[in-house]
């Protein structure tokens, strides 16, 4: 990516966005870390942790941004995707707790040793080496992603089918994960983990490590969505959004494309999984219920749809309005919120917040242009019309 | 003739006093049987049992089985035996008399586990000639299960004096049972006893057949040929049991899902609450039967009667809200649909979480609807057969009500073109209403029928929502005889996967199985016809 590109393809919004995650990437951390505790300005631990989890969700936010802003795939299963990706960072750190489990046992999980398992799955090998974990926390989501792409797209399963086949598939993997012999734990999931290369999971060193590095993945995320987007690629993806069967028959193979993006953007997925669940510390089947994943659509509605920035922000918001409300007295009322939420935006705010101010920003600078003009042509100067 | 009459008399008041001295008399050895409990000794109480059971007495039964419960209190100094209810109350064993106490030297008798088995043998054959037509073919099934040889006797007796049956039927398998392990019984017995348990012909006889032990040869001939024959029955009678569970499980999903077809087949209109109005549905059943049970108990039976059309009317008076405040500003926007329904369905879960709390209510199951008969080597119980007529009655009131009614007419005329229905003045917003609130409404049916068999919970309609839609898509959009087809493969397949793969795994496989299916139908089994590129 040169230089170029980076800045053609930034405009303001995008580069506040950027400059926003970075200084908060930045910040955070070093006031968790080098300010005393009890301090006005510092950051504890446990929000930094619960700021973490934002992110990550930020970043799968952007993920379906992706693909349902600009190719208008809706998946009601990129929670499988994160939980998939999640799955593959929790094995690895099942892996490193060695001998300090439970059962003391040096191969075996803990749940393993206690469902008489003799020896590790073969799935399971590998995941003790870092970088395979890394790989595959790309390679599982992705695989997946673009066998189920290539089977629905080439078909053209579209629309609200694609939508339901995706649920179909999240509600299958959830099933398979709740079961007991299937290798992950069953319903309790991975957890206890205790060391992530070498670090303490639990230390504040390695939380706010683990902070810095998912605003990095969010930042990372953010320009490469920008980068498909704005490329000539990313006009094919919003053309199919439009009207898929003029580009098929304007020679665009629509499938290519549309393979091509929900691939990356499960990989993203599952990157924002693998980072959640060292800081949750815990990965467990429910990350797979399709409510999840209908949520995380939301926070994407609610942000502003094919603006990527307002999908990290809905992300954010609507997570910071749900921790808000389910710890007070307010409790009950949360779900009614929730289901409100998706109404309400659906119904009166269907660009989303960016989305909204956009068009409000962009309407009032149109008429702040037209006034300067007419008093210019007031003035009796005539100017040549400005090429945009 | 008041000479006759007055020797009558006499004999009669004679009589009287002769069973009056009789009865201590034919108490003698039973005392003695009763008494022997008080010895604390494992073969005297053994001893003790059987002189019990055979005696004929009627406090024979509340012995036994308080022996079983430990209620059975002996004192070894005074040699006396009582029985404590599980009121608190004592009676005298021998005597039967009340007592006010029992004294504290008294302990409950002991038990050991061969014990326990004759104490189980002798209740079974005690009540094998009790009046009711229920416990002696319990008490027969229980002998069959034991076959304690101690049991022959009494079993004999029984089929002796037996007019029923099915009671006859039992009482000569729970015979053969016995015939076939005992060591004395002769070579023809046996043969007789392999051929009654092979007419049996289910699990429990092969179970018995195999476990026999060393026979004479013709007999473990006979055996093998008849565990053959009960393999092979049974095997067949097995699939027919997975038919009829496919196809129960496919009326409830036929039944969750026709609603859906309506809203998402006819309409185009995802509704993701659609589970939210089954679930309206079974609770409109349980404020029924809660008001009926605390004013007009009598009706219980007519429950579901009134609750079928008031569930019809709930979820299809919410269903019409639902359309006019939000989904009719959301037509030709089917993902925004989506979206907004999931979160009415959140919202309708939460406010009946909120009014009836977030626990299972208690929906019973009027008496018609209760119980099960047996068909062969299956049980059919009575709900799920009254589920399936009741779900293909509705399939077919919904079929005839869009072919003949004018309000089908117009809602086939609104789906196939909109603009030139409302040319010919048909008022197309309230059709599309209507049509909602059908859909609606017949899943608050469906809720009536399911609260039946599941449990009433706020959750309720999410564990039905994704296999509704399952069926609707693997059936075909817009057709109702594709959902129906769909709904009974779906079931069916289910069922017979289940043995094999197991509940979830075989779960698992057909939702797989759907997804590569809509890859090579994209528009489901039965699809409309149409020239649009983009449907």
């Amino acid at each position: 990516m040169t230089p170029h590109m980076l800045t053609r393809s930034l405009d303001r919004g995008a580069t506040i966005f950027l400059l926003v995650v970075a200084a908060i990437g930045v910040l955070i951390p070093l006031s968790n870390l080098l300010l005393p505790a009890g301090s006005f300005l510092q950051v504890p631990t446990y929000l930094v942790a619960l700021w973490g989890k934002y992110v990550c969700y930020a970043i799968l936010a952007l993920s379906i941004d992706l693909i349902w802003g600009y190719c208008g795939i809706l998946s009601l299963g990129h929670g499988a995707f994160f939980a998939l990706g999640g799955y593959a960072m929790g094995m690895y750190l099942m892996r490193q707790i060695g001998t300090r489990g439970v059962y003391g046992n040096p191969i075996l999980p803990d749940f393993m040793v206690f469902l008489n398992y003799s020896k590790l799955p073969w799935y399971w090998y590998g995941f003790d080496m870092f970088w395979f974990a890394a790989l595959m926390v790309l390679v599982v989501p992705g695989l997946l992603a673009f066998c189920f792409g290539w089977l629905a797209f080439r078909s053209r399963v579209t629309g609200v089918y694609l939508s339901i086949i995706t649920q179909a598939m999240t509600y299958a993997l959830l099933l398979a994960f709740f079961r007991n012999d299937f290798g992950f734990g069953g319903n309790n999931g991975l957890t206890d983990f205790k060391d992530i290369l070498g670090f303490n999971v639990q230390a504040e060193g390695t939380r706010a490590a683990l902070f810095a590095l998912s605003c990095l993945a969010l930042i990372v995320g953010f320009l490469i969505c920008r980068a498909i987007v704005s490329s000539k690629l990313g006009k094919v993806l919003i053309a199919v959004r439009d009207a898929e069967s003029r580009t098929r028959f304007l020679g665009y193979r629509v499938e290519s494309y549309k393979l091509f993006v929900f691939t990356v953007s499960a990989c993203m997925a599952g990157v924002a999984g693998a980072l959640y669940v060292p800081q949750v510390g815990i990965i467990n089947p429910s990350e797979f219920a399709p409510g999840n994943s209908i949520e995380a659509v939301i926070w994407v509605a609610v942000g502003g749809r094919g603006t990527l920035v307002g999908a990290a922000l809905g992300a954010v918001v609507v997570n910071y309005a749900k921790t808000f409300f389910t710890s007070g007295m307010l409790a009950p009322y949360w779900l009614f919120m929730l289901g409100a939420l998706f109404i309400l935006v659906t119904l009166l705010l269907p660009k989303g917040i960016v989305g909204t101010f956009n068009a409000w920003w962009d309407q009032s600078k149109e008429k702040r242009a037209a006034a300067s003009a007419s008093a210019a042509a007031e003035d009796g100067v005539t100017q040549p019309k400005m090429a945009e | 003739m008041p000479t006759n009459l007055s020797a009558r008399l006499c004999t009669f008041v004679l009589s009287l006093f002769l069973i009056a001295f009789a009865l201590p008399a034919f108490a003698g050895p039973f005392e003695d049987a009763v008494a022997k409990f008080a010895n604390d000794d494992f073969s005297d109480t053994e001893e003790a049992i059987a002189a019990v059971a055979s005696s004929g007495n009627k406090l024979a039964f509340p012995i036994i089985s308080a022996l079983q419960d430990g209620r059975l209190m002996a004192d070894s100094d005074s040699k006396k035996v009582y029985v404590t209810g599980a009121d608190g109350k004592s009676i005298d064993a021998a005597t039967g008399e009340a007592v006010a106490s029992v004294p504290d030297s008294a302990s409950a008798v002991r038990l050991n586990n061969r014990l326990r088995r004759s104490v189980d043998a002798a209740l079974g054959s005690l009540t094998l000639q009790s009046p009711d037509v229920g416990t002696r073919l319990q008490a027969a099934q229980s002998v069959f299960k034991s076959h304690e040889e101690t049991a022959l006797e009494p079993v004999d007796a029984a089929l002796a004096k037996e007019t029923n049956k099915s009671v006859k039927t039992a009482l000569g398998e729970a015979r053969a049972a016995i015939l076939l392990f005992k060591s004395d019984a002769t070579e023809v017995e046996k043969l007789e006893a392999v051929a009654t348990l092979r007419a049996r012909g289910d699990q429990e006889a092969m179970a018995l057949l195999t476990g026999m032990g060393d026979q004479p040869a013709s007999v473990t001939k006979a055996a093998a040929s008849a565990i053959s024959s009960i393999q092979s029955s049974l095997a067949v009678w097995s699939t027919v049991q997975n038919a009829w569970y496919g196809l129960s499980l496919g009326s409830v999903l036929l039944l969750a899902a026709i609603g859906l077809a309506i809203t998402f087949g006819v309409m185009g209109v995802i509704n993701m609450a659609h589970g939210e109005m089954v679930m309206i549905g079974a609770y409109t059943t349980f404020v029924v039967q809660e008001v009926i049970r605390t004013r007009y108990p009598g009706l219980f039976d007519y429950s579901l009667l009134i609750a079928v059309p008031l569930a019809f009317l709930v979820a299809g008076a919410i269903g019409v809200l639902i359309e006019r405040s939000i989904i009719r500003f959301l037509y030709g926007r089917p993902l925004e649909t989506l979206l907004a329904t999931w979160g009415l369905s959140l919202v309708l879960q939460q406010a009946v979480r909120t009014m009836f709390g977030p626990t299972n209510r208690e929906v019973g199951n009027p008496s018609w609807m209760s119980g099960a008969f047996e068909l062969g080597q299956i049980t059919i119980t009575y709900n799920r057969l009254w589920i399936l007529v009741f779900t293909l009655a509705v399939f077919a009131i919904l079929l005839a009500m869009l072919r003949y009614t004018a309000l089908g007419l117009e809602m086939r005329a609104v789906t196939q073109n909109r603009r030139m229905a409302a040319s010919m003045g048909i008022a197309t917003s309230r059709v599309d209403a209507l049509t909602f609130g059908l859909g609606s409404g017949i899943a608050g049916i469906a809720g009536v029928a399911l609260s039946q068999i599941d449990n009433v919970s706020p959750n309720l309609g999410q564990s039905y929502i994704i296999d509704s839609f399952m069926v609707v898509v693997f059936g075909g959009v817009g057709n109702l005889w594709g959902t129906l087809v769909g709904a009974f493969t779906l079931g069916i397949a289910n069922k017979f996967l289940e043995p094999v793969a197991g509940a979830v795994l075989g779960k698992i496989a057909i939702l797989v199985l759907i997804i590569l299916f809509i890859q090579k139908r994209p528009r489901g089994l039965f699809a409309l016809k149409g020239r649009a590129v983009e449907a």
